[in-house]
């Protein structure tokens, strides 16, 4: 349990890093990054509780969900990097 | 009979892959879609109606192991409302977006984008709320931008940014949630939940990130300039819309899940916050130049109120007297609905014949534009609310709950908040009304003004006369944690 409880709570160090610099950075890129950050954490917190201890098998539902929150992740990511490079376009025009 | 409830979010899937394979029919599929999700919408209402709410198990799967779809009364009100304003808003898009180069990209996230609604009304476990919620907000997002300004995309920027960052709060909240009971569903979840230290924070997680999506005070700024700068159909279905479904979350969360764990001083800190949010956005509302802008801040405001109601939930035993105020706030949200998307869409068609939005230069437009005009003043009056609008009789409860509670602080804020609007919506009508070249004469009506003024008496007539059948839906309920 305690190797677990470790994921866990550096999930959620990591979150509370990334909610930190996605409010506090100004530039896109570093705040896109912090929030996949934040992203990463939460994932950590759903992977670390999966596990059930050596002798049962790890519960698979959190594993589906970190995969659906995964291709989330992944579609705005792209989502926002493609605003910001459209904007570019526009500022240089 | 219960397979009726994946209707609703399968119809207009399905016409967005359509509208995706056959471009050049989009605006044809689109409004079919959106007919054929209200219709789907009626039937379930009407079920839910006749025999109490309805759950089904998708697949086949039990909850528990599989997701559930569940409709119950507030579920359906919060269906009927988004399906019937996106009905008109898409009538109205038809002739708005027709010419535009962008028609068929804009009818395949319409679609999308109710279906993530519809979706988001419907399901009944954590989880599947958290995809919907990013669908919507996905969706909302790229709408807004299609206007394709600078500002337009910046804002979408921002408003996607901290839509992720409140996602991520909700979705560590679900984490902490399965963490401590084991199990998404949410019927499951409103038996087990009990009051400590899991539930204190995934509540408090959950509710953060549904703020700023709901954008209650201070975490509105992102609302203003996303919602002014997007075109007239996606302003309108976001301020009516897109907002309220982080609202309805809130409720279901408050109110059915979490109703063990919920403080009175957790609830006073929202009314407090919605409090400032009633006068800070009728008072920027009163300040804007533009009308977009005006539309914006006052729906800004309009949460605030719904969030006042909070604290006095929280207060009122559980019984009748909850549920008539539960009934005024479902029906003040309602009729914002409508009455906001009418003020949108009319904005849109000053803005398509002036070309421009500023406040001070719109004289002449109700000698030009009749129709439009009435509309403004009818959407005005729902959003002051003056009888006979559904927001009347709302507020009016919200007063007698505040007498029954005795928590008398909210009575001069919704005094002034009231005197506000007032102000907002006469100055506006004060500039409509007066003599003016703003606008081009014309006096045929557009086909594109006729879903506005339906909306706005909608929101002023039948919410008005035919409120009783709020009261009578939302006791219905499928979360037994709720009301019993």
């Amino acid at each position: 349990m305690t190797q677990a409880l470790i994921y866990a709570l550096t999930g959620a160090v990591l979150f509370m890093l990334g909610v930190r610099a996605t409010l506090l950075r100004e530039s896109l890129l570093p705040r896109l990054l912090a929030l996949n950050i934040c992203g990463a954490g939460v994932f950590l917190i759903f992977v670390s509780l999966a596990y059930r201890g050596d002798s049962l098998p790890v519960d698979p539902v959190p594993h589906a969900l970190v995969l659906t929150g995964l291709v989330v992740a992944i579609s705005a990511t792209a989502l926002a990097l493609a605003l910001n490079r459209r904007l570019r376009e526009m500022a240089d025009e | 009979m219960n397979n009726l409830l994946i209707w609703p979010v399968a119809v207009p899937l399905l016409s967005a892959v359509l509208t995706l394979l056959w471009p050049r029919r989009s605006t044809w599929i689109g409004v079919l879609g959106t007919t054929l999700s209200l219709l789907a919408v009626v039937l379930v209402s009407r079920q839910v109606v006749e025999s109490g709410a309805i759950e089904l198990a998708l697949g086949g799967w039990s909850p528990g192991l599989g997701i559930a779809l569940r409709a119950d009364g507030l579920s359906v009100l919060m269906l009927l409302m988004s399906t019937l304003v996106s009905m008109a808003v898409a009538v109205y898009a038809s002739v708005y977006i027709s010419r535009s180069e962008r028609r068929s990209e804009f009818w395949v996230l319409w679609l999308l984008l109710i279906t993530a609604l519809h979706a988001l009304f419907l399901s009944g476990d954590l989880f599947n709320l958290y995809v919907t919620l990013e669908l919507l907000g996905l969706s909302a997002v790229v709408l807004a931008c299609l206007g394709g300004s600078r500002e337009s995309l910046q804002a979408a920027l921002n408003y996607l940014m901290l839509g992720l960052l409140g996602s991520m709060a909700f979705l560590i909240g679900v984490a902490l949630i399965y963490a401590g009971y084991g199990t998404l569903d949410m019927a499951a979840l409103a038996a087990a939940i009990e009051s400590g230290p899991t539930a204190w924070v995934a509540l408090s997680l959950m509710t953060g990130g549904l703020l700023i999506k709901s954008a209650l005070f201070p975490l509105h700024f992102w609302l203003p300039p996303a919602h002014s700068n997007a075109p007239a159909p996606v302003s309108a279905v976001l301020s009516a819309l897109v907002v309220k479904a982080a609202l309805y979350l809130i409720l279901r969360l408050w109110l059915a899940l979490f109703d063990e764990v919920v403080t009175q001083t957790a609830a006073l800190i929202l009314g407090l916050l919605g409090g400032i949010a009633v006068l800070w956005g009728s008072w920027a509302a009163l300040q804007a130049e533009r009308l977009k802008l005006m539309a914006a801040y006052s729906t800004v405001a309009q949460v605030g109120y719904l969030f006042l109601f909070l604290p006095l939930l929280a207060a009122l035993p559980e019984g009748t007297t909850r549920d008539v105020a539960l009934g005024a706030l479902v029906l003040l949200a309602l009729t914002h609905g409508f009455a906001k998307s009418a003020f949108f869409l009319a904005a849109g068609v000053i803005m398509q014949r002036a070309g421009h939005d500023r406040i001070a230069e719109l004289g002449g437009t109700a000698r030009a534009l009749p129709v439009t005009a009435f509309t403004l003043a009818l959407a005005g009056v729902a959003l002051i609310g003056l009888p006979p609008s559904g927001s009347f009789l709302a507020k009016w409860q919200l007063l007698s709950s505040v007498f029954i509670t005795g928590q008398w602080i909210w009575l001069p804020v919704i005094a002034v908040g009231t005197l506000l609007a007032g102000a907002y919506t006469f100055r506006l009508l004060g500039y409509a009304f007066a003599p003016g070249e703003g606008v081009g004469p014309s006096l045929s009506v557009g086909r594109e003004e006729i879903p506005a003024v339906l909306l706005a008496l909608a929101a002023t007539l039948v919410l008005g006369f035919w409120a009783s059948a709020v009261w009578e839906l939302v006791p219905i309920s499928a979360y037994a944690g709720g009301e019993g």
